[in-house]
């Protein structure tokens, strides 16, 4: 039978591949921009979500350039100076052309962590970052909004917190892009467990009386009964005690020194001066 | 069913020989993606189009596939088609895409989609194939949709997003069924459909 001689059988195989390949770089290839586009919508979407601007109820997808466009400053910080750094210092027309996550991953522009300082476990950390803040009605700058990433189960969560201009107040936190256990870790997403970084009766802050990062996500049922630990504990998923983790261990490093603290304590200082 | 009728080609999978309550296959995004109704009905346009362009292209080249490697040819336009869906989801339908995860992708393992390439469209015509694909992904997407319609109605009294039963939370009667939104629920309800479908269909009952 031809059918099943060697040189028929490799023939078929190589055919398969090549339509198969086509039909799928295709694709890939003219879908690209309009993915990418939607990336950025959903990126936008979620820092107007953890600043508590975007609200699943009442606005849609289509809302968000608009919105974003309306509420939101992008500025680039020197995580380790804290200084706001013009686009142009680093070559860039705009905040926006800034990609710190190719930032992170070239030597010139990032830092390589040491085990012990790479609790969250990203390897490598880029000196610039952007920080979202949401314009007031009278045009000072409001809620910060900062983004971080770090390791959990399986993935790396990318995600955003929004602080009060006190830097220590925390308003709402959000990952947009993770790949954990769908129903356990991936809960990260669940609208009512997020509700816990901004329920108004049960404000949770960052720092300590010490001035370290104390927030953390506690196991399942173990957030404290003393009113005073409360504070900085957030109730964790069951059945994701690694993912938990996770977030808990990124929480201490983007706000701690490595990460954003020096930018806060600045803000805060220019609040307190009352610029 | 040597030689079946266009029609029951095209019928006999929604309810005589449904891949889902009768073969008992494509369990796993049933549970995974029917706790709301949107999700559900992208997942099932999504599993349509992927067997029946499968089907239709295995008939298609059925001819001159070697034996020693149809499956792994059948696996190939399978989950390219997949990547090809998964690509047009992030395009155009992105939330959702967001949703349904890694489910999209895992129509590669549905039992139905490599099923039917291996036990129709290797025998049959294209049309016929596609025909029989089309009929398969309805019989699947109808338990996805009935499964569905429950867990949203029920968990949170909502479908598609719209509240229709007035929960106890915003001062209506309704209290949720949080159940209704882990995946044990579904396989109840599958359980009460193909109890009911065989209550209906008798013949659908194994011979013990």
């Amino acid at each position: 039978m031809r059918r099943e001689s060697v040189g028929h059988t490799l023939l078929v195989a190589f055919l398969l591949c090549v339509v198969c390949s086509t039909l799928v770089s295709g694709a890939a290839y003219l879908l690209k921009d309009r993915q990418a586009a939607n990336v950025v919508i959903e990126v936008q979407k979620n820092i107007l979500s953890a600043a508590g601007i975007y609200d699943e109820e009442k606005h849609n997808r289509s809302d968000v350039p608009e919105l974003y466009e309306k509420h939101i400053v992008d500025l680039i910080v020197e995580l380790d100076t804290g200084r706001i750094v013009e686009p142009s210092e680093l070559g860039f027309e705009s905040a926006v052309d800034f990609n710190q996550f190719k930032a992170a991953s070239d030597p010139e522009l990032s830092r390589k962590l040491t085990s012990e300082e790479d609790i969250a476990i990203i390897k490598h950390r880029e000196n610039y970052s952007h920080v979202y803040r949401v314009k007031n009605t009278d045009g000072s700058l409001g809620k910060i909004v900062l983004p971080m990433r770090g390791y959990g189960l399986w993935s790396t969560l990318y995600g955003f917190i929004s602080l009060d201009a006190d830097g220590q107040t925390i308003r709402g936190l959000t990952f947009y892009d993770h790949k954990e256990t769908p129903g356990l870790g991936g809960e990260v997403d669940n609208p009512k467990w997020k509700s816990q970084w901004s329920d108004p009766d049960e404000t949770k802050y960052v720092y300590g009386p010490d001035g370290n990062v104390q927030i953390e996500v506690t196991k399942a049922g173990g957030v404290s009964n003393d009113p005073e630990k409360r504070k900085h504990q957030v109730d964790g998923l069951s059945g994701a005690t690694i993912t938990t983790r996770g977030v808990s261990y990124l929480l201490e490093f983007w706000l701690g020194p490595l990460g954003f603290k020096n930018y806060l304590e600045q803000v805060q200082s220019s609040e307190t001066s009352g610029e | 069913m040597a030689k079946s009728s266009t029609l029951d080609v095209f019928y006999s999978p929604v309810f005589d020989n449904n891949p889902i309550a009768v073969q008992v296959l494509g369990i796993c995004s049933a549970l995974a993606v029917t706790a709301k109704m949107e999700p559900t009905i992208v997942m099932c346009i999504a599993v349509i189009f992927v067997v029946a362009f499968s089907n239709a292209a295995v008939s298609l080249i059925r001819s001159q596939i070697p034996n020693s490697i149809r499956i792994i040819v059948q696996m190939t336009i399978i989950a390219s088609l997949v990547i090809l869906v998964d690509q047009m989801l992030k395009a155009f339908a992105y939330t959702v895409s967001q949703q349904l995860s890694v489910f999209v992708g895992l129509i590669i393992t549905n039992c139905i989609v490599m099923g039917r390439a291996e036990g129709y469209a290797m025998k049959n015509s294209v049309g016929m194939s596609f025909l029989d694909g089309v009929g398969n992904g309805l019989g699947y997407s109808l338990i996805l949709f009935v499964v569905a319609l429950f867990r949203e109605l029920f968990g949170a009294g909502q479908l598609f997003g719209a509240q229709i039963l007035p929960v106890t939370g915003e001062g209506g009667w309704y209290e949720p069924n949080g159940m209704m939104f882990l995946p044990p629920s579904a396989f109840f309800l599958i359980g009460f459909f193909i109890w009911a479908l065989r209550t209906w269909k008798p013949e659908q009952v194994e011979s013990s």
